[in-house]
């Protein structure tokens, strides 16, 4: 029986597994996914389905990384039950692995909402390399694409389709593409960013009806959207986001609410049961409460801790919150933690805004709670740092945005800690 | 492990640091043809902070917990467990900037005309790192530390 079992081989996994070898070099891991491939970089497949790199180039670690680290890597399986009670998980088929500590770093499963006309072939979702592939298998045939969701999934894809000479039109329920992650201004910059690739934005709508062609109309044929309109298109990619992807819990005595319930040691409830990534709601220290940050930075955190505390050494995580660099159509724009803040009293909002550089950062009580920076992203990180850390920046917030900015801004004393800290 | 460390009691902002950096980075190793020839230049992977009296040069601290490998999203980045280096392997960086925001420091660089990002790399092809040997006030200082026991003050202020 493995000492370690770990479900799910992406960020949280792979974080999950370094980390149980930095304290455990013997210890028995196994690793499940139902995925076929080695650990590969997930946000790589829009380069993948673009042609500019191969499977060998997206992969995440050295292929030999499982064997190297004593690793039983069962690639392609699906967990379909925990026995919790028995410390057993079942693959399809029904053979049982055993635990002594078991990681779930299932991730998340993209959101697919009900429409008219599914089934059809040329409908695809955008989170994994099968999907990719799938894409990929049908492009030569493919002219027009409709992306239903201007998120980042939605912008990654519809990037890549660009890149491969498709005309694309994105479907956005909100008002703006990205409004999850970037304030108005910003969402609007990268419109027109879009807009001169030839992306078509339909927002304020969704996808009614996937109308169909061919024999029985069972290709993709275009889409009807909720105002009426028609598209002609002959692929939907689904972009809405992804849930916690909590079924194997779900019934079961670990707590779950959106996702999975972690303390600050990434672990369940159930003693022997830890969690993390996309699946856990973990602690943000933005919002100060237990949340899904579901970015791949968090993920690879939140398992390192959860394989620390796992191998038996005690380890706090201190929270993530959600924080992005975008790239699309060449476009540099980093986010980070509260961007769209539900009210705006008692904050303090800095920006500025020239020419394609766009920079705000948003305060309370004169600490950092949210960033956006555009067009020049440089001194970003030492900004989000100090959100991190809740540093007050009373002293020098008007200097937050310049392009200058830096740790000479910092009191003398915390400047010379900092930089002798090396980060811990 | 070694660690280099900003000394701005001596600091005078001259950017030395910044040009040999940026020289032991370009294709030629040659102070004229790496700003006058190379296209594009090279990036320092070391950066000057001044304002007023106050200047010291910052680059990679080379973190216990580095963010930024943490954060990468290719596995372009690692802290090699030996000497403790972070480097970036430049074939598989397809410049998507994570690191640049996750990096307190501001150390690494974004290299725009390469798509890749620049980082101090400690001039492994070096007997000494680029900036360290050629500042003229030694306010860049080479320390070998564990992390078990952070370095002394240096005497000199």
């Amino acid at each position: 029986m493995p000492e370690y079992l770990i479900i799910g081989n992406s960020a949280g996994g792979i974080g999950a597994v370094e980390a149980i070898r930095e304290v455990d070099k013997d210890g028995a891991i196994t690793i499940v996914s139902d995925e076929p491939y080695p650990a590969y970089s997930r946000p790589m497949i829009s380069e993948y389905l673009c042609g500019e790199r191969n499977l060998e180039q997206i992969l995440y670690r050295p292929s030999d990384m499982y064997s190297r680290n004593h690793i039983d890597a069962r690639l392609g399986k699906k967990v379909v039950k925990l026995h919790i009670d028995a410390r057993q998980a079942e693959l399809e088929g029904g053979e049982k692995i055993g635990w002594e500590k078991l990681l779930l770093a299932t991730g998340g499963t993209p959101i697919v909402p009900a429409m008219e006309g599914m089934g059809k072939r040329g409908i695809s979702t955008f989170t994994t390399l099968d999907d990719a592939k799938a894409i990929e298998a049908l492009k030569g045939q493919a002219r027009r694409a409709v992306v239903i969701g201007g998120g980042l999934i939605g912008m990654s894809v519809t990037e890549a389709l660009v890149k491969l000479g498709l005309e694309v039109a994105v479907v956005e329920l909100m008002d703006r593409v990205l409004g999850a992650l970037l304030d108005e201004p910003a969402s609007r910059l990268v419109e027109t960013k879009l807009l001169s690739n030839g992306v078509k934005l339909y927002t304020d709508k969704t996808v009614k009806t996937i109308a169909g062609r061919g024999a029985n109309d069972s290709i993709v044929g275009g889409v009807v959207l909720s105002d009426g309109q028609k598209l002609d298109c002959d692929l939907v990619i689904v972009a809405i986001g992804v849930s916690p992807r909590t079924q194997l819990v779900k019934d079961t005595l670990v707590k779950l609410n959106r996702g999975i319930v972690v303390d600050n040691h990434m672990a369940t409830n159930v003693a022997g049961i830890h969690a993390c990534g996309d699946v856990a709601e973990a602690y943000d220290y933005v919002y100060r409460t237990f949340r899904l940050t579901p970015i791949w930075p968090n993920a690879y955190v939140g398992g390192r801790v959860a394989g620390f505390n796992m191998a038996g050494k005690t380890t706090e995580y201190r929270g993530g919150t959600n924080a992005n660099s975008l790239k699309y159509f060449g476009l540099p724009v980093v986010t980070a933690g509260m961007v769209n803040p539900p009210s705006k009293d008692g904050l303090e909002i800095i920006s500025k805004a020239e020419g394609d550089v766009y920079k705000k950062v948003i305060l309370k009580g004169g600490r950092i709670q949210g960033i956006v920076f555009m067009g020049d992203i440089q001194r970003s990180g030492i900004v989000f740092g100090l959100m991190r850390d809740g540093v007050d920046v009373t002293g020098f917030k008007d200097k937050l945005l310049s392009e200058d900015f830096g740790l000479s801004y910092l009191p003398e004393s915390m400047r010379k800690e900092k930089i002798k800290a090396g980060s811990r | 492990m070694k660690r280099i460390y900003p000394r701005e009691e001596v600091c005078i902002g001259c950017r030395l640091c910044e040009v040999h950096c940026l020289v032991a980075h370009s294709k030629s190793k040659d102070i004229i043809k790496a700003y006058k020839r190379e296209t594009p230049r090279a990036v320092p992977r070391i950066r000057l902070e001044a304002r007023g009296p106050v200047s010291f040069a910052l680059n990679c601290r080379h973190c216990e917990e580095p963010s930024c490998v943490q954060a990468c999203l290719t596995g372009a980045l690692k802290k090699d467990p030996d000497t403790g280096i972070v480097t970036v392997d430049t074939e598989k960086c397809v410049g998507c900037w994570t690191c640049v925001l996750f990096c307190q420091y501001g150390a690494i660089t974004p290299d725009v005309e390469r798509g890749k990002i620049a980082k101090c790399d400690f001039c492994m092809h070096l007997k000494e790192p680029a900036c360290v040997a050629n500042c003229p006030n030694e306010a860049l200082l080479l320390v070998e530390e564990t992390p078990e026991k952070p370095p002394k003050e240096p005497a000199h202020a």
